[in-house]
């Protein structure tokens, strides 16, 4: 089988709104422009591309094939498309050429949420029969399991903020960053509860934005670029969608998913943490000691392009191994309400 | 002259539909039970009563029968407070989500607590269930729960064939863009204009122009004005009516290819019987009185043939 290695990611500014259509048009010509240049690859030289993206995000049916046009889509291309974050879309993409059918990938996400209502539209990745009729929004339902944690002595309100500082802090040297700052704690502290208890600071911004990765195998990998990060374990796993049913305090799936894909010895992760008490717990789950660099580029609270966020902390966590700050990075992406699917990739420099 | 603007179009866009869905025989049991005032769970392979019922184990995903009714009071397992309430949710006053494990169940349902402030919520408080008005076999036949010191309501239990379906209106807001490219479009047809753009890299002209051309990847640039007259590249006839159709069957819906022109646009063939319009006929538009003129390609009513003779089909064949 062929080892894979990402040798190229770019993404758009994380911004809270655009100007442009909801089909991502604006944001991925660009991504697509600098991200070809940075290989010297051209499109023909792709022998696959995948997309994560939502039409309930996007306010229309098949907005993902108005997107096929950023692609420059003639002569005819292998295309397919995932309905979840761009991350297992990447996975996808990973398949393709472990089995070797093609020996490059191209892979994008893009979302535009500051279109819709974001915090409802969400309601529609929930059970459709027992809980998408209540439109349980979702910071609400994040609360529920925020509170669990706190009762339970996993984490405070104050654990909470120190996450939110700490990942505006590590944003300062991120130039794609939507929130980036010198805060603390305890000035985030100050402020009022958006769903008790939960304060604005603890959920991520609602974000327009999109990225894109290339994946290559083997020699190829390595005609491309001086040092690919190279994909060494790359395995997701879903937990019941019933909230009630699960035990909210943890993640069954990322830990079922890490033991899969080995995180032993990972100096760097990129956590797909979109509310500040998942941090903690994906910390948890993951078993990252004190040693591991957490969300050097800021994380989700910085920034959250749905259905490109986890791709982006493929491409960020591959970005320190290819900058030789990491021998070893892990990264993390979440779809589904409270957690329920978790991906787990481990990239290696060698 | 070209005096218009790129500056995006935006308009609110409401997006709304139902999904009926069919329940099947575990959760056709609940939503039954539900119109009938009793709350049903089901026995898992671990013996836990799973509240909601699922099909299936969640477990060992084997296959789950054994119905428990359960009670219509319990504890709240955790809760989040919503000031603000959105469209759609069970209250419309400030109330609390929670996850409330029912007595004599082992798992918790989502659902709304009407307690008024969130200083009268509190983890493990008991909570009782507050009927709907007009029960139908749903998870909204639970109105909300309440604190058990509220003075309870009395409320009517449903009757009737076991519940089957169920209906669930969909209701979202957006605020829809048009590209920069369709924006000028957009406008243009304001003025009675039909504007197409030319690809800097294939020199294709899309009519609508395009944020990206499909071939190339980059944007559509030069602006081209095109006639409001070209041929019909292919057709369908239309005789099956549905739901909000403006034209009674049989009619035609075409693709036009404007002269000069690289991509044709769906549009109405009308003014000629049905069985009359063919491949590469040519056509004009019709165009509605101009004080009904908006930004939209509505201001062509319909397209009608010229009388002129026949395209050759070599002409339009690469535009099919
Ligand atoms: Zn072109």
């Amino acid at each position: 089988m062929s080892e894979v290695a990402v040798v190229g990611f770019a993404q758009a500014p994380n911004v809270r709104r655009t100007p442009g259509t909801t089909n991502g048009v604006e944001m991925l010509v660009p991504v697509f422009h600098r991200l070809l240049a940075d290989t010297g690859l051209s499109k023909q030289d792709i022998g696959f591309w995948c997309s994560g993206s939502s039409d309930y995000l996007a306010g229309r049916a098949f907005s993902f094939i108005a997107a096929v046009d950023a692609i420059g889509a003639f002569p005819p291309i292998m295309e397919s498309h995932v309905e979840m974050d761009a991350a297992w879309a990447l996975y996808e993409a990973w398949v393709k050429i472990r089995t070797g059918e093609v020996d490059t990938a191209l892979v994008y996400g893009f979302g535009k949420s500051s279109a819709g209502e974001l915090r409802r539209i969400m309601a529609m990745q929930m059970d459709p029969y027992l809980m998408t009729p209540l439109w349980p929004d979702s910071i609400g339902v994040a609360g529920l399991q925020a509170r669990l944690g706190i009762d339970a002595g996993l984490w405070t309100e104050r654990d909470m903020a120190e996450v939110a500082a700490s990942s505006r802090r590590a944003a300062l040297s991120n130039p794609d960053a939507q929130l980036a700052g010198d805060t603390t704690a305890e000035e985030l502290l100050k402020q009022p509860y958006l769903a008790d208890p939960l304060r604005a600071h603890d959920c991520a911004p609602i974000t327009d934005g999109a990225a894109a990765i290339i994946l290559a195998s083997g020699d190829k990998a390595r005609d491309l670029c001086d040092k690919p990060a190279w994909i060494s374990g790359f395995e997701h796993r879903v937990d019941t969608p019933l909230i009630g049913a699960r035990d909210l305090t943890t993640s069954p799936s990322t830990i079922a998913a890490a033991k899969a894909a080995g995180v032993d010895g990972v100096q760097v992760a990129e956590l797909h943490a979109p509310f500040t008490h998942q941090d903690i717990l994906l910390r948890q789950a993951l078993g990252l000691g004190e040693e591991v660099r957490v969300n050097p580029s800021g994380g989700v609270l910085a920034g959250h392009p749905m259905f490109a966020a986890g791709l982006i902390r493929i491409g960020a966590a591959a970005a320190e191994i290819r900058a030789g700050r990491a021998d070893r990075a892990l990264a993390h992406a979440t779809s589904g309400p409270l957690l329920q699917q978790n991906l787990v990739c481990v990239l290696e420099g060698r | 002259m070209v005096t218009i603007s790129s500056e995006p179009l935006s308009a609110p866009l409401d997006v709304g539909f139902d999904y009926t869905r069919s329940l099947g025989p575990v959760l056709g049991r609940f939503a039954t039970g539900l119109r009938a005032h009793t709350i049903a769970g089901i026995r898992g392979s671990d013996g836990r009563v799973l509240v909601p019922p699922t099909e299936y184990d969640p477990v060992t995903a084997e296959k789950l029968t054994e119905f428990v009714d359960v009670g219509t009071e319990g504890v709240v397992q955790t809760w989040s407070w919503i000031a603000q309430p959105l469209a759609g949710q069970p209250l419309s006053h400030p109330f609390a989500w929670a996850l409330v494990k029912l007595d004599g169940a082992d798992t918790a349902l989502l659902h709304a607590v009407d307690a008024g402030s969130p200083d009268r919520m509190s983890t493990g408080m008991r909570v009782r269930v507050r009927w709907a008005a007009e029960p139908v076999g749903s998870i909204r036949d639970i109105e909300c729960f309440e604190p058990l010191d509220v003075e309870p309501t009395e409320r009517e239990a449903g009757s009737g064939d076991p519940v089957t379906m169920l209906t669930t209106p969909i209701h979202l807001t957006y605020q829809h863009t048009a590209s920069p490219e369709e924006s000028r479009y957009l406008r243009g047809l304001a003025e009675g204009r039909l504007l197409g753009q030319r690809c800097p890299a294939c020199n294709k002209v899309y009519i609508p122009p395009r944020g990206s051309c499909p071939t190339d990847g980059v944007p559509t640039e030069d602006e081209i004005e095109l006639p409001d007259h070209g041929v019909v590249t292919t057709f369908c006839v239309v005789n099956v009516p549905f739901l909000g159709q403006r034209i009674k069957p049989p009619y035609v819906a075409a693709y036009i290819l404007l002269e000069g022109a690289d991509i044709p646009f769906l549009h109405l063939v009308l003014g000629c019987a049905a069985d009359e319009v063919r491949m590469g006929m040519r056509v004009r538009a019709q165009w509605r009185p101009r004080e009904q003129w908006g930004t939209t390609l509505e201001n062509i009513d319909h397209f009608r043939p010229t009388g002129e003779p026949d395209a050759p089909y070599e002409s339009y064949a690469q535009h099919l």
